[in-house]
């Protein structure tokens, strides 16, 4: 048998009380998971980034704008090998809480520096002739119900004005972490405008996205770039892609290390419940206990029936949590997708709910065991009847 | 019988517990001697010490000094581990409340003291089988404890007892929680295992009718054997 037998029965002599444990293992589990995949979702930018992209900004701060003649400049120095710009540009569509990211490009470099944005050829070609075309991703195009050729009205908010787009291309991710709700313009037809409107606005880029030709040089490239532009008006600071996008998440960092803290919260308190749980159960056998060690069953037998039932029945929420897990981030990123758009559960995820299930199964079961192994076969067996 | 070579031998032995920081002496100067095949009642009053001289003689629980010699091994001596070895090979246990594992069945439980041998599963089933055809409930087998009655759980802890086959038996009680009839029958069971099997079994009683069953009667009064034993056989 029969010690598998013997645990397996064993926890389902309370099927109230093993209901409930595991109810509350699934529940923990499942919301361990999701505030995970938050916190996944957080750093989304930071696992898209690439290790051959550089972000040169204004040193100030960011708000700040580049003149547009560091392009050629920056193209000279020794490593680059592609250089792209462009511009937050901030625009609302109809309504303030339809939010998504909006910027302007420089169409062509932009998309030879960005691949994992995948365009179709035809649409590619329409969306780079037209200056006041648009490239939408797939979940914002759906989203909003867009369709290829439509107008869409953004309202300027950096920029004002109402400014009107034709949808051109819709592109898909070339994996899952990819987002898949910006929406991408020409530079030119925002900077065209601006030269009519505003021209003290005109020439001047929010930044400047860089390829370099061998990843391990970044660090010497984005010095090469800050030093080329010392001492001018308009000092940059260039960064790898990943280390600008972990500078907009350290801004929230609070948040990240609060939900952080959650989720290893709601850990420690099924930790809790599940050690109650075998507090009692061992609790009440102790009669049993001292039966089996009367027969000469010795203490590693004893710990294998308390460790395996604790084992078995954080495996079932577990199980429930992960399958669970799924659907319900499935239903919260699509209720959320505006500020999260890209809300996948990922294998750490997984592995880190089956790791906090395997820790919580241990510890519940150490006091229980400890407490069998160490009674007295005399005062065990007094505790029957 | 009393020719018979002791299986069991105590000598000077003293048991005592501690409560705070006063000593409880609970057996003083214990000497017995027990023959292989006797059936021996232990009596006396709450508290004389008849029960912790049957666990100190099973062995799970040691004595502060003396010496317990079972088939030539000095218990009292061996450790914790080695002392559960010897148990599950030597010695069958059957208590007042039937001790049964509720989620396991007769057999599984009749099995259980199996699982500590190198039995093959078909000897262990052979084993099994033989055990509760001792205690008439071969047609039990697959029966919870829950679905018994008391005496028929006390036959299936009784198969259990025997299905090691052990030198001694120890019954604490075995009749304490069953009615008169029930009662009769187990004891009348343990009267076969020692006529027709020729087991040892030192029993704990409080009952006069299941001491008279035993060849022997010992009284403990206040941890102190009487010198007199009653025979009735």
């Amino acid at each position: 048998m029969q010690i598998l037998k013997l645990i397996f029965r064993n926890a389902f002599r309370h099927k109230l009380r093993t209901f409930l444990t595991v109810a509350g293992i699934s529940i923990a589990i499942l919301s361990f998971g999701l505030l995970r995949t938050v916190i996944s979702a957080w750093y989304v930018g930071v696992e898209a980034s690439a290790a051959n992209r550089l972000v040169t900004r204004n040193s100030i701060s960011i708000i700040f704008p580049l003149p547009l003649s560091y392009k050629d400049k920056v193209r000279q120095i020794d490593g680059v090998k592609t250089v792209s710009y462009g511009n937050w540009f901030g625009g609302i569509y109809i309504d303030e809480k339809n939010f998504f990211a909006n910027f302007a490009v420089e169409p062509e470099s932009y998309l030879e520096l960005y691949p994992e944005y995948v365009l179709q050829p035809d649409q590619k070609a329409a969306f780079l002739r037209d200056r006041k075309a648009f490239f939408a991703g797939r979940k914002l195009a759906e989203r909003y119900n867009w369709k290829l050729g439509d107008t869409v009205i953004l309202k300027g908010t950096i920029f004002p004005g109402d400014w009107d787009f034709v949808l051109r291309a819709i592109y898909k991710g070339r994996d899952k972490n990819i987002d898949e709700t910006q929406f991408i313009f020409h530079w030119d037809y925002l900077n065209e405008s601006l030269k009519k409107t505003v021209p003290r606005r005109a020439d001047q880029v929010g930044f400047y996205m860089i390829g370099v030709k061998n990843p391990v040089h970044a660090a010497e490239v984005s010095a090469a770039i800050d030093r080329t532009f010392k001492n001018s008006l308009a000092e940059t600071l260039t960064e790898t892609e990943k280390a600008f996008q972990l500078g907009f998440i350290s801004m929230s960092e609070a948040i990240v290390i609060a939900i952080q803290m959650v989720s290893f919260v709601v850990i420690i308190i099924i930790m809790a419940v599940a050690a109650n749980t075998m507090a009692m159960t061992a609790r009440e056998r102790f009669g049993e206990y001292a039966v089996l060690k009367t027969l000469g069953f010795g203490g590693p037998y004893i710990i294998g029936l308390i460790f395996g039932e604790s084992l078995f029945i954080t495996s079932i929420g577990c199980i429930l949590g992960i399958v669970l897990t799924f659907p319900a981030a499935h239903a919260f990123g699509s209720a959320m997708s505006q500020f999260f758009p890209v809300f996948n559960v990922s294998v750490k995820t997984i592995y880190l709910e089956i790791g906090s299930s395997v820790i919580v199964g241990i510890t519940a079961a150490i006091i229980p065991s400890y407490r069998a192994v160490t009674l007295r076969i005399a005062d065990g067996l007094r505790r029957i009847g | 019988m009393p020719n018979k070579p002791p299986i069991v031998e105590i000598k000077n032995l003293y048991k005592s517990y501690r409560r705070g920081n006063q000593t409880i002496p609970v057996l003083q100067d214990i000497n017995l001697d027990i023959a292989e095949g006797e059936f021996l009642a232990l009596m006396g009053p709450s508290g004389s010490g008849k029960s912790t001289l049957l666990n100190l003689i099973a062995g799970i629980d040691k004595a502060d000094s003396g010496m317990i010699k079972v088939v030539d091994v000095d218990i009292n001596s061996l450790s914790e581990t080695d002392l559960a070895r010897w148990r599950s090979g030597n010695v069958g246990f059957v208590f007042q409340f039937y001790n049964l594992i509720p989620v396991l069945t007769a057999f599984e439980n009749v099995e259980l003291p199996l699982l500590l041998t190198g039995l093959s599963r078909k000897e262990k089933r052979e084993h099994v089988e033989t055990a509760l055809k001792i205690v008439n409930l071969s047609d039990r087998m697959e029966h919870y404890p829950g679905q018994l009655s008391g005496g028929q759980q006390q036959r299936v802890a009784i198969a259990r007892a025997i299905v090691t086959d052990p030198t001694i038996i120890v019954a604490d009680e075995p009749t304490g929680d069953l009615d008169r009839v029930s009662a009769e029958d187990i004891l009348e069971l343990m009267e076969r295992l020692v006529h027709e099997l020729c087991k040892t079994i030192i029993m704990v009683t409080h009952d006069p009718r299941a001491a008279k069953k035993a060849h022997i009667i010992k009284q403990l009064d206040k941890g102190v054997l009487n010198a007199n034993p009653q025979t009735y056989i």
